[in-house]
């Protein structure tokens, strides 16, 4: 495995002209505040310390674009519950395990006898409801238009295979619904997106034109590494400079104008759109992702009663405010003092895509 | 019954009776071969004068086998690099085995031969030994500890704590390549590479270098946890900050791909075969020539400085390609693949 091609986008030399090109375009003018919706440029940024490096006049705000952060704590009990059960092996990705519901993690669950099992790949969680034909596999389906069409393709593999082993609790969202609500929302102080660029890559840059027309939100896809943030940038502040508002990809290595018609067409032939709970934002109409009908008997969430009405949000912890780009984590009374990745408060701190995460291991 | 008979390690073999004295007999003794340990008596018996260093450390890695080497290379080099580090020649080491039941002799004698090799390579004698057979399903193959002993040469002194401000940061080679060699390795992963796992003995690395240079004030073994935790573990010891520069450290490209794919960083990604050192600044280009003359330090760069704490607070800094300044934390807990 070799991707030298990465390298060409970890210049040093470009890296500091792009950002040279960019202060200029700002210097002395309005502040801008962006906010990059993904989890991973939430980390990308802070882990090239891009904050840091931009003028005054450029304000990076992280959005609710972490699929773990934004699930809300009544589902990750949900899915623990289930864990517990007798004849379950709850398989996950490795994100989900340390993440705190009301009453334990997945982590202490596991402790406590819960057979969870970390894969890599949702086909994984095929292979694993395959070799224990006597256990019931329960997958947490967390994650935005990037991990859904892997656990449509993992459902339909399982159904093909024979198997009624095999089980999704899906908590699956999309990103557009929640980037109107922001946009409705009367606290949002936000001037652009910087949209994700793995996301896009399957929903297509149009899936934003409603949020670049009608909410006037210059859009411009990314890619993740320096070169890929910085020109995204100049791009926005460009559109920003120029009064337009129109969805562009600088990430056009990976995003096609169309997307990926493939994927979403897997994806809706094993979901329906439903309403679901973020974190932070509430209940957003069509934001979730349900099985369909044809496949309720591999849904856990029909299958495995469990009672969670004890579910409740951490105390103190501002999450929620965080993942609306309302709050900064130092704006936290818990930020590394009660709540710390050894001993997170919220999930904002223990994702690997987490603002708090992001700024306790990189900026403070 | 003996071990070759059978091919499985069975509880026998940790019973301390005759089929404890076969396995030792057909499979250790006659691997690691030499006149202190073919005495056999309750403890080995050697001679030293000096300063010694004593270190221990515990083996567990999955899967035994990596390219690049397996669990008995590493439980060598581990031992003879942590004498390294604080200046000491490794001479003998001693070495437990808790072996799972069931576990196979051929594989066991594979990892003892690779023990015998990486001692060879080192220039030390493994003195003592002990096997413990446990019930199938209470260990995961085999573990192993290896205790070791060395001589520090007189002058010498090499510590954590050691760091002082102007001091410039060296590392010996590309950082990551263990712990990503292993990661790919494991199952699910299923990753094509070519990376090998970097284990390999320091201590012939170390002794060029003290030659080279008598302003040595750090040595350290980035293992667990990777460069990140053991810059912040000199800087803590040593009241100081310090701070490296993104651009000047060497990773392989394999490892900057592994790590993009997964979400974890090369900076937090264990070594085996690697040392950072901190020394006087005079002595730092002097000594980097020196350990590039070396095959485990053919790649060696100064990759940064020590400076004042700040605010009376010591921390780690890493200049990131854009020319700001972002901390540079230890790692937390287990390295998890991402979600997405």
């Amino acid at each position: 495995m070799s991707l030298p091609f990465l390298d060409v986008f970890r210049n040093g030399p470009q890296v500091r002209g792009l950002l040279a090109e960019l202060t200029m375009r700002l210097e002395g003018g309005t502040t801008r505040r962006i906010m990059e919706v993904c989890g991973t440029h939430t980390m990308a940024i802070s882990r090239q310390g891009i904050r840091q490096a931009l003028p005054p006049e450029l304000v990076l705000i992280s959005g609710p674009g972490c699929p773990v952060c934004v699930t809300s704590n009544a589902d990750i009990d949900r899915f623990i519950e289930i864990s517990m059960l007798p004849g379950v092996i709850a398989a996950t990705f490795g994100d989900m395990l340390r993440v705190p519901g009301t009453r334990m993690g997945l982590a202490q669950a596991r402790g406590q006898g819960a057979r969870v099992q970390i894969v890599y790949s949702t086909l994984d969680a095929v292979e694993l409801a395959r070799n224990n034909p006597d256990k019931e596999v329960v997958f947490f389906g967390v994650g935005f238009e990037t991990t859904a069409p892997t656990v449509a393709a993992a459902l339909l593999e399982a159904r093909a295979a024979g198997l009624t082993n095999f089980y999704v609790l899906s908590v699956h969202k999309v990103v557009p619904p929640a980037l109107e609500a922001l946009c409705a929302a009367p606290k949002l102080a936000v001037d652009a997106f910087l949209c994700p660029g793995h996301v896009s890559a399957i929903i297509g840059p149009d899936a934003y034109l409603p949020v670049a027309e009608k909410y006037d939100m210059p859009c411009v896809i990314a890619g993740f590494e320096p070169v890929d943030i910085l020109q995204s940038l100049i791009m926005i502040t460009d559109q920003l400079n120029g009064e337009r508002s129109v969805v562009e990809t600088q990430y056009s290595r990976v995003v096609r104008p169309d997307g990926n018609p493939a994927a979403r067409a897997l994806m809706e032939s094993v979901f329906d759109p439903c309403d679901a709970e973020w974190r932070g934002l509430g209940v957003i109409p069509g934001s979730g992702l349900s099985l369909k009908k044809e496949f309720s008997d591999q849904d856990a969430g029909n299958k495995f009663d469990v009672d969670v009405s004890y579910s409740r949000e951490p105390k103190g912890c501002i999450c929620g405010a965080i993942l609306t780009g309302v709050k900064i984590p130092t704006d936290c009374g818990l930020f590394k003092t009660a709540c710390n990745p050894g001993h997170p408060v919220g999930p904002c701190m223990v994702s690997s895509e987490g603002t708090c995460a992001a700024y306790y291991q990189y900026e403070i | 019954m003996s071990p070759v008979d059978n091919n499985r390690i069975q509880l026998g073999h940790g019973s301390g009776g005759k089929l404890t004295q076969e396995l030792i007999e057909s499979v250790f003794a006659s691997r690691l071969n030499n006149p202190i340990l073919a005495r056999m008596d309750d403890a080995a018996i050697v001679e030293l004068q000096g300063r010694l260093a004593i270190t221990v450390d515990c083996h567990v890695v999955s899967p035994l086998f990596f390219p690049g080497g397996d669990i008995g290379r590493l439980s060598v080099t581990g031992t003879v690099n942590d004498l390294a580090m604080v200046g000491a020649t490794a001479l003998y080491l001693t070495a437990g085995f808790i072996i799972e039941e069931g576990f196979s002799v051929l594989d066991l004698e594979r990892i003892i031969d690779s023990m015998s090799e990486a001692a060879m390579e080192a220039g030390i004698q493994i003195v003592a030994g002990d096997t413990k057979v446990v019930e199938k399903g209470a260990a995961d193959g085999i573990f192993i500890t290896t205790s070791g002993v060395g001589l520090i040469p007189a002058g010498i002194h090499i510590s954590g704590s050691g760091a002082r401000p102007g001091d410039a940061v060296i590392v010996s080679g590309s950082i990551g390549d263990h712990g990503v060699a292993i990661l790919c390795q494991r199952e699910g992963m299923n990753f094509e590479t070519s990376l090998r796992s970097d284990c390999a003995p320091l201590g012939k690395l170390v002794r060029e270098m003290l030659d080279a240079s008598p302003r040595i004030r750090s040595l350290r073994d980035p293992t667990r946890g990777g460069l990140a935790t053991t810059l912040n573990e000199i800087a803590s010891a040593s009241g100081v900050t310090i701070e490296i520069d993104e651009e000047k450290i060497p990773t392989k490209a394999e490892v900057r791909a592994a790590c993009e794919l997964t979400g974890l960083d090369p900076l937090v990604m264990a070594n085996e075969g690697k040392l950072l050192a901190i020394v006087a600044v005079q002595d730092a280009e002097r000594l980097v020539d020196t350990m590039r003359k070396n095959i485990h330090g053919k790649d060696a760069a100064i990759v940064g400085s020590v400076g004042h704490a700040e605010d009376g607070k010591t921390r780690v800094y890493i200049r990131t390609l854009l020319g700001s300044r972002r901390v540079l934390s230890m790692a937390t807990g287990e390295q998890l693949p991402r979600i997405c």
